[in-house]
Order: structure tokens, then C-alpha cells, then sequence
């Protein structure tokens, strides 16, 4: 294959990686938006994602379509659950503090990541796509998949943005996020906001391992990697900003894909990291976000 | 603190290391080797409590510190001959650099940003510990050589792989980190570190320069690291990547965390702690990173002082 058809695929990957990374950061960028809160865990609730759907399908052996369906309704609910109780027992308790919920979402990563270890095993484990055809390029044929987890993601990203932007929930959320103190005088419920964006965030990235699953197989530490580039993509985006992260997500997934069909990943992912390192030391406000309050 | 204070606390520090010292004579060989292993990683933990109990800075990338002084050992005793003093000169000398470098530039932020900062700092360097695989052998890792790992001092030769030899090394590494620590606390230089963790702006307003004295925590916080993690190497002979990985990381935090933030001694009560909890519950299962999980978050919860923490606030207040 010469170039221009390897860069050609390149794009392609880099483009469905993007929308998933685009997908997973929004989770995060939402939770540390509204409620202050670095969730180490993000990552598990990825693999979570990845996980449920294959237990959600295996219970409709033969049907791969109406198995995946199913678990793109149920795996989001029960992350969503799990989400929830972790914040009413956890987090609530410790009044948010920054430190401490890092120290504690560091715990439910490991709790997640070994319940699931203890439960589903140690294998990888593939799921079937829902649908299955080939779209033919000149070059080479590329999985039809691809392209239902992009436009997939797509309509999550947008709906997403219509609730935060057009719904009420949308705007009690912002107001939340705006200015706590303020919102709790105005009678809005803020635990229950602070509930629900946890499982909001949560189940943004449980839907994107739900989406990845029959793409990647589903492992117990399959969520590392999308945890650490969700931090790339929210720093760089600029921390609490919901367009610079999106924005921050295509620009990274796209280039991360591309890079590494070129390059070693393992230095790809090395200079991302320092070069993150950089930008939060640097910039703070991340190099999409506006000026912070 | 009371007046007398200073002497019992003294007292208690050499108490304990003698007790540590009358213990090999007395263990049976499983737990003579873990008990040097704990030590080992007790003054890991020591280090990390000296950023994070006397300074109040929360690092989440300090394996890159442990690692530098495992590879910077490890490496160069197997590849360019050096010897165990050479071998472990050179660990802390890529340890002192690596801590200077991360901190001129990391503890330009604070609070959660340094936190983030150093995790990527530290996964950079995972990461490099698996790219250069050619030499580090990634995660599988290299042993080495029992011939390199004799040392002769003053006609008397010791054999690293001994156990006797092996837990008076870590015995007197603890040892040695151990009052460094209690006197850092103790000094004039401890006081205003104290002071940084507990009101950093107060502290600029007095007139110090508190970026200079963050740095130099840091810096002796992943030199004693750095030589924990070079005496590792030396002493098990098995240098790999997962030293380097975040679980690492999260370890010291945890051991700081149990055993006391901010008191000398808890670095030890953690480690050796954790160390047999995670031991007795892998005879149960594969998942005993579980443990880890659970005792986190119950202790953020409900013990964010730990175990000597929460003894010297009840009953004992002169524990330093």
C-alpha cells in the first residue's frame, strides 16, 4: 500500500478513535466541571462499559444486533447505579475535597478493576458486532462498524450538548457548576445535581466501551489507556471546558492515530504525556480553554 | 510540644531500630526476608512522607523516583561493571537529578495540577522503561548477576544474596532514613516545611522562600526513594518495569496513609502492614490489589490520620 492510501486509513482510525476518545473525555470534563472532582476511576467505568456488553449479549446467544441493543440500554444503567452509590457513599462524605476524592476514586478504581478480575477472569473476550458489512475502498475494505461508532458517538456528543445547554437539568447543572453556595440558596438540590453528573459522566464512558467492545476485545485492564488520554484530551482541552474538550479530543485521537501507524505508540504516548505535563504547568487554563474565573 | 519531648522521641527512633536489629535472630527465614523487603520499602514510604506529611505536596508519580534509583543501579551494574557502591552512587544520583528536574518545573503548580503533573511525569517514565526494552527488558525485567552483587570492605566480603548480609543492608538503609527524618523534621529547615503545609501564603508573607524549600523536599524526598529503590535492586537482584508503573505509584501513598501522614514511624507501621495484608489475602486470590482498593477508600473515609496519627492525637502527643 503506498502512502496516500496508509495515511488515508490512518485518518480513518484516527477519526473513530476520536469520536470514543471525544465520547470518554466528556464524561470526565463534565464531572470535573460541575463537581470539582478528578475521578481517577473514570477509566473503570470504560472498561465497565466494555465488560457489561458482553454479558448483555451472551445472554442472546445468536442475536449479536438485539444482545448489543441491549446493552447499550442496560450496561449504561447499571454503570449509572454503580456511579451513584459511589457517590452517596464515598464521595459525599468526604465534602468533595480534591485530595481526598482523588485518594478515594483511586480506591474504587481498584475495587472495580478486581471485582470485575474476580468475576469475569482474566481473559480478553471479543463481542460481535451488531451488524456486519464491508465498505470496499479502492485500496483496502474497511469494517462498517467503524462507521456506526462513529455516527454513534456523534448523536451521544450532540445529545449531551442539548442537555447541558437546552434542558433545565442542563442549566441547573451550569449553575452548579457557576457557583455552588449560590445554587443551594436558590433551592436547587445540589446533591442530587452532584448524583447525577457523577452517573451522567460515568455513563458517557461506559457507552463508549459498550461501542469499542466489538472493535477491542473486553479486558479487566483495558480502561488505563482511555483514562490517562481522557486526561490528556480534558487538560489540553482546558479543565471544565466542554467544547475545548471536544475539540481537544479530535485533535489528539485523530493525531494519536495517526502517529502511531507511523511511529512506535509507546513514544507517541511518552511525548503526549510530557507534552501534557507541559501544558498544565504552562497554560493551565489548557490551550482551548478560556480565561479561568 | 512537651519539654522531654525531644529526648523520648530519640529514644523511641533507637528502640525501634534495635528492636528491628534483635528481630533477625529470632524470625523464621519467610518473614526474615520479607521483614528486609518491608524495610526496604518503609524507607520508600519514609521519602514519600517527607513530601507529603511535611510538606503537604501529594505526588501520585513517585515510582518514577523508586525507579530511577532501581535502573540507575540496575543498569549500570549490569551493563558498565560498576560495583555495589559505584552501582549504588549512581542510583542516587539519577534519582537527585530526575526529583530537581520534575520539580523545576512541577511545583510551578499545586494542589490538584501537581498531582496530575507528577502522574504524567511518572507514566512518561513507565513508558520510557518499556520503550527502551532493548536494554530494561520492559516488564519481564532483568536479574543480576550474583558475581556483581559481592562487595569487599576492609578485607571482609559480603555476598548480597545472603540473608544475614541482606537484612542488615536494608536495616541500616531504614535506619539511616529513618533519623535523616526525624532530624529534617526536627530542624529549623523542617519547621518551615511544616509551616508550607500548613499555610503557604502565611509562610511567603514571613519572608521565606518557599519554592527553594519545596524543592529541596522533593529533592530529598526522591533521593531516599530513589536509594530505597537502588537498594532494592542490589539486595532482590530483579529490576523491571513494574516498579515504575502507577501501582507504585499509589503504594507509598497508601503505606503513608495507614501508618500515619506526618509521624516518622508510620511509613513502617504501613508498609510492614499492607505488605502482609496484600501477602496473606494473595493466598486467597489473584485479586489482591482489592485490598488495596478497599483499605483507600475506608481509610480516606474514616482514618484519613492513620493508625500512629490518630495514637498521638488520642494519647500520645509527643510522637513526632
Amino acid at each position: 500500500m503506498s502512502f496516500g492510501p496508509h495515511l488515508f486509513l490512518a485518518l480513518l482510525e484516527g477519526t473513530v478513535s476520536a469520536f470514543v476518545l471525544a465520547l470518554t473525555a466528556l464524561g470526565l470534563s463534565i464531572v470535573f466541571g460541575v463537581m470539582r472532582v478528578v475521578n481517577v476511576a473514570h477509566g473503570e467505568f470504560f472498561m465497565l462499559g466494555a465488560v457489561l456488553a458482553w454479558a448483555f449479549s451472551s445472554l442472546i446467544p445468536g442475536m449479536p444486533a438485539a444482545g448489543f441493543a441491549l446493552a447499550l440500554v442496560g450496561s449504561p444503567i447499571v454503570v449509572g447505579a454503580i456511579a451513584i452509590s459511589a457517590d452517596r457513599l464515598v464521595l459525599r462524605r468526604l465534602n468533595y475535597g480534591p485530595e481526598a476524592t482523588i485518594v478515594a476514586t483511586i480506591g474504587l478504581l481498584y475495587i472495580i478493576q478486581q471485582v470485575v478480575l474476580m468475576t469475569y477472569g482474566p481473559d480478553a473476550r471479543p463481542v460481535q458486532p451488531p451488524i456486519n458489512f464491508r465498505i470496499v475502498f479502492p485500496w483496502f475494505g474497511y469494517s462498517g462498524y467503524k462507521l456506526v461508532v462513529v455516527a454513534a458517538s456523534a448523536v451521544l456528543l450532540a445529545a449531551t450538548w442539548y442537555v447541558m445547554m437546552r434542558t433545565r437539568l442542563g442549566l441547573v447543572m451550569r449553575a452548579t457548576q457557576f457557583d455552588r453556595e449560590t445554587a443551594q440558596a436558590f433551592g436547587i438540590p445540589v446533591d442530587r445535581v452532584y448524583s447525577l453528573t457523577f452517573a451522567l459522566g460515568a455513563a458517557l464512558a461506559c457507552i463508549a466501551g459498550v461501542l469499542i467492545v466489538p472493535i477491542q476485545q473486553a479486558h479487566y485492564l483495558m480502561g488505563l489507556d482511555p483514562l490517562l488520554l481522557s486526561f490528556i484530551v480534558v487538560i489540553v482541552g482546558g479543565l471544565g471546558s466542554l467544547r475545548g474538550t471536544v475539540m481537544a479530543a479530535f485533535v489528539i485521537g485523530i493525531s494519536e492515530g495517526v502517529i502511531s501507524v507511523f511511529f512506535s505508540p509507546t513514544l507517541a504516548k511518552i511525548i503526549a504525556t510530557l507534552f501534557v505535563a507541559l501544558v498544565l504547568v504552562l497554560r493551565p487554563g489548557g490551550l482551548f480553554g478560556e480565561k479561568s474565573r | 510540644m512537651r519539654p522531654g519531648g525531644a529526648g523520648r522521641a530519640v529514644l523511641l527512633h533507637l528502640a525501634v531500630i534495635a528492636l528491628l536489629f534483635g528481630l533477625q535472630f529470632v524470625l523464621a527465614p519467610y518473614h526474615h526476608t520479607n521483614l528486609s523487603r518491608i524495610m526496604v520499602l518503609a524507607s520508600y514510604a519514609i521519602g514519600y512522607n517527607i513530601l507529603l506529611g511535611y510538606t503537604g505536596l501529594m505526588s501520585l508519580g513517585h515510582a518514577m523516583f523508586f525507579a530511577a534509583g532501581l535502573y540507575g543501579a540496575g543498569l549500570t551494574v549490569q551493563y558498565l561493571g560498576f560495583g555495589v557502591i559505584s552501582g549504588f552512587s549512581a542510583g542516587l544520583l539519577s534519582g537527585l537529578c530526575l526529583a530537581v528536574t520534575v520539580g523545576l518545573v512541577a511545583l510551578r503548580t499545586s494542589g490538584v495540577s501537581f498531582m496530575i503533573v507528577t502522574l504524567m511525569f511518572a507514566q512518561a517514565c513507565f513508558l520510557g522503561t518499556l520503550y527502551l526494552s532493548n536494554w530494561t527488558h520492559g516488564d519481564e525485567g532483568f536479574v543480576l548477576d550474583a558475581e556483581a552483587r559481592r562487595w569487599s570492605f576492609g578485607g571482609i566480603s559480603f555476598d548480597l544474596s545472603q540473608p544475614t548480609a541482606r537484612y542488615n543492608i536494608a536495616l541500616l538503609l531504614f535506619a539511616v532514613c529513618l533519623l535523616l527524618c526525624l532530624v529534617l523534621v526536627r530542624s529549623a529547615v523542617g519547621r518551615v516545611l511544616i509551616a508550607v503545609r500548613e499555610n503557604e501564603e502565611r509562610t511567603v508573607m514571613l519572608g521565606y522562600h518557599t519554592f527553594r524549600y519545596k524543592l529541596l523536599s522533593l529533592a530529598v524526598s526522591g533521593t531516599m526513594s530513589a536509594a530505597a529503590g537502588a537498594t532494592y535492586a542490589l539486595l532482590f537482584s530483579y529490576v523491571g518495569s513494574t516498579f515504575a508503573s502507577f501501582q507504585y505509584s499509589i503504594f507509598p501513598l497508601l503505606w503513608v496513609l495507614l501508618g500515619g501522614v506526618g509521624t516518622t514511624l508510620g511509613p513502617l507501621v504501613g508498609a510492614a502492614l499492607m505488605f502482609y495484608l496484600v501477602d496473606i489475602s494473595s493466598g486467597f486470590t489473584s485479586s489482591y490489589m482489592l485490598v488495596v482498593g478497599v483499605a483507600l477508600v475506608l481509610l480516606i473515609l474514616w482514618a484519613p490520620k492513620g493508625i500512629l496519627g490518630t495514637i498521638r492525637e488520642k494519647a500520645v502527643s509527643w510522637l513526632p
